[in-house]
């Protein structure tokens, strides 16, 4: 497979002309919508909820958001190169239920244990894009189809294997201590403890940020979820981009179920479900078109950053908990429509 | 193209026929006289639950009858689950009335076909209402009022109360039980589902709202030990009580980490619904003398923990 030398056209299209003013092209990229609404709901909490301000409460709100961002950052590129992922959120639990059983039940060895989480990950992934490519049914479909036999299989196996619906305590093994310090430790900065979540987060979305504009692949992701018919008449590899885009989302998913597992000891074998919405979430109201080809993988940090400001604002505005997840939506619509505003009025000033 | 599909079409049917092979080879007992359905609001793995579903299948095995075992945590899809085993026509039924109105009809009509039903774990002040024939579990709201009362001896002024499933009344009926007997402020906080980072972040988010909150008392046991990461996390003094037990929350109880949990013995709700089904089928027997067979609250403090420590253990306490 040989690409030319010269792509015309494919992956710039968004390239401004130059004479442009430099606040017009900030504004102008996917991410400026959810910058704008950060910042509304931002400002928002910080007016009506005095606890918000302080810095503890922001490492909250981050330690929240990384949860979703981590994911988000894959699930965004994903969506940008046209596929939906909606296994994801089972997808975490998955894997370190792998990681915990495999370690607890077949090895005795914690690293071993984790080594087959990621592969297994990466193969969830991989069948995925397998799958959609071989059928060619919309990855809506095919990814609802895994998602219910993982949601499915999470608690048959556990309970096959362990017997029970929830894994060992593994925080005794040989090694924990070592993968707390890799997963899930945390760190004080300016006397605040910062959950090492945190930093992975920004830096996965720093380095998703540079592949999409800075590379080759990037290119190659905005042409597949564009234009794959034109991409591969260009000579895109699509169905290896498509595959290793889900195999992305696989790798993700492992690296938060590696937090949970080290920072919770235990997984109970129902959980996940539903967050795969929130990371999708996330990459729309960042910026990401339910269409494909076009998004940022720094709009998915701020999406979830929006989410996780919007989930712990509530609770220091003490608002009534009966209406919590009222409250959480019309934050979310609101900080979208914001988003959205601001895009089309960029879009359209010349 | 077609052909290509077909191929794709049949690995598929040929592995789901497979799968659906397996699954239905598990062995069969011929002399089984009854079959029962239970029917539970538990969420898919969670811990308590398969503890309930130890025992039934224990008295199930015990007194010789095949046990469906259907579990659903929302309202409408709990009902669904009765009128399917009415369908069926099993010869008992053992429910959860998590939901009792949406519950009613349903109930009403298998009733009608004559099925005996006992109510177990959640519904205690609704299930004379709704004709059932005996009731296995705690009166949440008795057992609210012993942890009121503990709190009151300990000492707590600010509480919060953790419910992971907004609206079902069981948990509410604890919350409520907990406001009538204890004297300082109490709160609900709702957190959704078994998302650790989410009930972390949201209790840390509470203590740093309201730094004088002192206890926080969970209503299921998984989240006691993430709580207690919430509470380092938040440099807070709050200590930590619980309803339901696992082995792990046991083991900080011995630690002196946790300061107690409330005990309901799930085993033996399971178990005792399937067996009085049994009773009351095979002997026309009833338990309770018209009120509930109670299974708790018993306290486990670190007086007791290590007694309770090896059952916990073994999944079935």
């Amino acid at each position: 497979m040989t690409t030319t030398a010269q792509q015309p056209g494919v992956g710039t299209p968004r390239r401004q002309v130059q004479s442009q003013a430099f606040w017009r092209r900030i504004l102008k990229r996917p991410e400026a919508g959810a910058l704008g609404g950060a910042v509304l709901v931002f400002l928002f909490f910080y007016i009506i909820a005095p606890p918000f301000r302080q810095v503890p409460a922001f490492t909250t709100v981050l330690y929240q958001a990384s949860t979703i961002g981590i994911p988000a950052v894959a699930v965004a590129m994903l969506m940008i190169g046209g596929e939906f992922d909606l296994s994801a959120g089972v997808a975490v639990t998955t894997s370190s239920l792998a990681a915990a059983i495999f370690a607890t039940k077949v090895v005795d060895s914690i690293w071993i244990g984790v080594a087959f989480a990621l592969v297994f990950s990466l193969a969830v992934g991989a069948l995925n894009g397998y799958l959609l490519i071989r059928t060619r049914l919309h990855s809506f479909l095919v990814t609802l189809g895994t998602f219910l036999m993982l949601q499915g299989l999470n608690i048959a196996i556990t309970k096959l294997i362990t017997g029970n619906v929830a894994t060992g305590d593994i925080s005794q093994m040989a090694g924990f201590s070592l993968g707390q310090a890799i997963f899930a430790s945390n760190f004080t900065f300016g006397g605040v403890q910062i959950s090492i979540a945190i930093v992975y987060w920004f830096l996965f979305a720093a380095l998703a940020t540079w592949v999409l504009l800075r590379t080759k692949v990037g290119n190659w992701i905005f042409a597949v979820g564009g234009q794959g018919d034109s991409a591969r008449a260009v000579g895109v590899p699509v169905r290896r981009v498509k595959i290793g885009l889900f195999m992305l989302v696989g790798f993700s998913c492992w690296f938060l179920a590696m937090h949970l597992l080290f920072a919770y000891d235990t997984v109970q074998s129902g959980a996940g479900i539903g967050n795969e919405l929130l990371y999708i979430a996330a990459a729309v109201v960042g910026g990401c078109l339910l269409t494909g080809g076009y998004g940022s993988a720094v709009g998915s940090a701020l999406g979830a950053f929006i989410f996780g400001m919007t989930t712990e604002g509530v609770i220091y505005a003490d608002w009534d908990p009966d209406w919590f997840q009222f409250f959480v939506g019309a934050m979310l619509l609101l900080a979208t429509v914001v988003n959205s505003w601001i895009r089309e009025r960029a879009m359209r000033g010349k | 193209m077609i052909e290509h599909w077909r191929k794709s079409v049949l690995t598929v049917a040929g592995a789901a026929l497979a799968c659906a092979t397996l699954l239905s080879a598990g062995p069969s007992s011929a002399a089984e006289k009854y079959t029962f359905a239970m029917i539970t609001h538990a969420q898919p793995g969670d811990t308590f639950w398969d503890i309930i579903r130890k025992g039934a299948n224990a008295a199930a095995k015990k007194d010789n009858v095949k046990l469906i075992y259907l579990a659903d945590p929302t309202a409408t899809k709990e009902a669904q689950l009765i009128q399917n085993v009415t369908q069926q026509h099993v010869d008992g039924i053992a429910l959860t009335l998590a939901f009792p109105d949406a519950e009613a009809n349903n109930v009403k009509a298998a009733q009608k076909q004559g099925i005996p039903i006992i109510g177990f774990n959640a519904g205690v002040d609704q299930w004379k209402e709704q004709g059932l024939l005996g009731y296995a579990g705690q009166d949440e709201t008795v057992a609210g009022k012993a942890v009121g009362e503990r709190l009151n001896k300990e000492g707590a002024k600010n509480v919060v109360c953790l419910d992971q499933q907004q609206g079902a009344v069981q948990l509410e009926a604890r919350c409520k039980g907990i406001k009538e007997t204890f004297k300082g402020k109490m709160e609900v906080l709702y957190v959704t589902g078994y998302d650790m980072p989410t009930v972390k972040a949201r209790v840390q988010a509470k203590l740093q709202q309201d730094p004088s909150i002192d206890y926080i008392v969970t209503l299921g046991a998984p989240f006691a030990p993430t709580v207690l990461d919430a509470i380092t996390a938040a440099s807070s003094k709050a200590k930590v009580g619980t309803f339901d037990m696992t082995p792990r929350v046991v083991g900080m109880i011995a630690d002196g980490k946790i300061q107690w949990a409330i005990d309901q013995q799930p085993y033996v709700e399971g178990y005792e619904a399937i067996d009085m089904l049994w009773l009351y089928l095979t002997n026309g027997d009833t338990l309770g003398g018209g009120g509930p067979v109670l299974t708790g609250p018993f306290f486990v403090t670190k007086d007791n923990a290590a007694a309770v420590a090896k059952y916990a253990k073994a999944g079935t306490r």
